[in-house]
């Protein structure tokens, strides 16, 4: 009975996978800074499924309590980064990543 | 379940897939709101409730709607697709798309060898114990949790200043 309701473990772990490979191919090819955020949510969200998968398989919630944790760590990182994509695009005129290589006060 | 995991995650490769190839940003963000809704489904599938509320709730409700206002508040338009169509090309996405598979596949030869089938999905973890568990051994988890919203917040205010 139990046979029809679970499903490996494995699976989860290689939807994770497939999804961080997916948003660190994301970083790599694009220059818009845009989407480097959006990548790093990607990856940031794959690594939670593994999480809630983790905890999932024995019978713990302390999956979905790293889970809350990287929510209030992505929610952090949308913002912050979010405000410098505002200044970038203000002070360069582009959302280019090249644009912003010279950091300076 | 094992169907409605199945489904939902080929929705979620699929939507991400668009979303890093899309040249549109809000194209890009609508599919990254249905890969998030898919991953929100998987989690109901493998018996996680209150986590896959969550993702609707925060991830695609608040987190993506702050990146959709950033994309109005830039307002790029036509220009700026044109940009992306010059950077995108096979050239450029070539090797990294290589590297990225050859680790994808270094992790999914790690999995198959992994020893036996574990279950995941067996029961629920509900939002019971999941609050019992985080306001109890993992209370100061919580509070510097707190503690990095709030520097967010400031941060983002300082950032966002329009001097």
């Amino acid at each position: 009975m139990t046979e029809a309701t679970t499903l490996p473990l494995e699976h989860a772990l290689i939807l994770s996978g497939i999804l961080f490979a997916l948003g660190l191919l994301g970083i790599l090819a694009r220059r818009n800074i845009l989407f480097v955020l959006m990548s790093i949510e990607i990856m940031m969200n794959a690594a939670a499924l593994a999480f809630v998968a983790a905890g999932s398989r024995w019978h713990a919630a302390d999956g979905q309590i790293l889970f809350i944790l990287i929510l209030t760590l992505a929610a952090s990182e949308a913002s912050v980064g979010l405000a410098l994509v505002l200044q970038i695009y203000r002070r360069f005129g582009t959302l280019d990543t090249d644009a912003a290589g010279e950091l300076k006060g | 379940m094992e169907f409605a995991f199945d489904l939902s995650a080929a929705v979620a490769v699929i939507a991400t897939l668009l979303a890093i190839s899309s040249l549109d940003p809000v194209h890009a963000l609508l599919y990254l709101i249905v890969s998030l809704l898919a991953v929100a489904m998987v989690f109901f599938a493998i018996g996680a409730p209150f986590a896959g509320i969550l993702e609707v709730i925060v991830y695609a409700g608040a987190i993506m709607v702050l990146f959709v206002f950033v994309v109005m508040m830039l307002n790029l338009g036509r220009a700026a697709v044109e940009q992306e169509r010059r950077w995108l090309t096979p050239r450029v996405w070539a090797g990294p798309a290589v590297l990225a598979l050859v680790l994808l596949a270094e992790l999914l030869h790690v999995l198959g060898r992994m020893p036996a089938a574990a279950g995941i999905g067996e029961g629920t973890i509900g939002a019971r114990a999941v609050g019992a568990a985080l306001f109890g051994p993992y209370l100061l988890a919580v509070e510097l949790g707190s503690m990095l919203l709030l520097a967010a917040l400031v941060a983002a205010f300082h950032l966002g200043r329009n001097e």
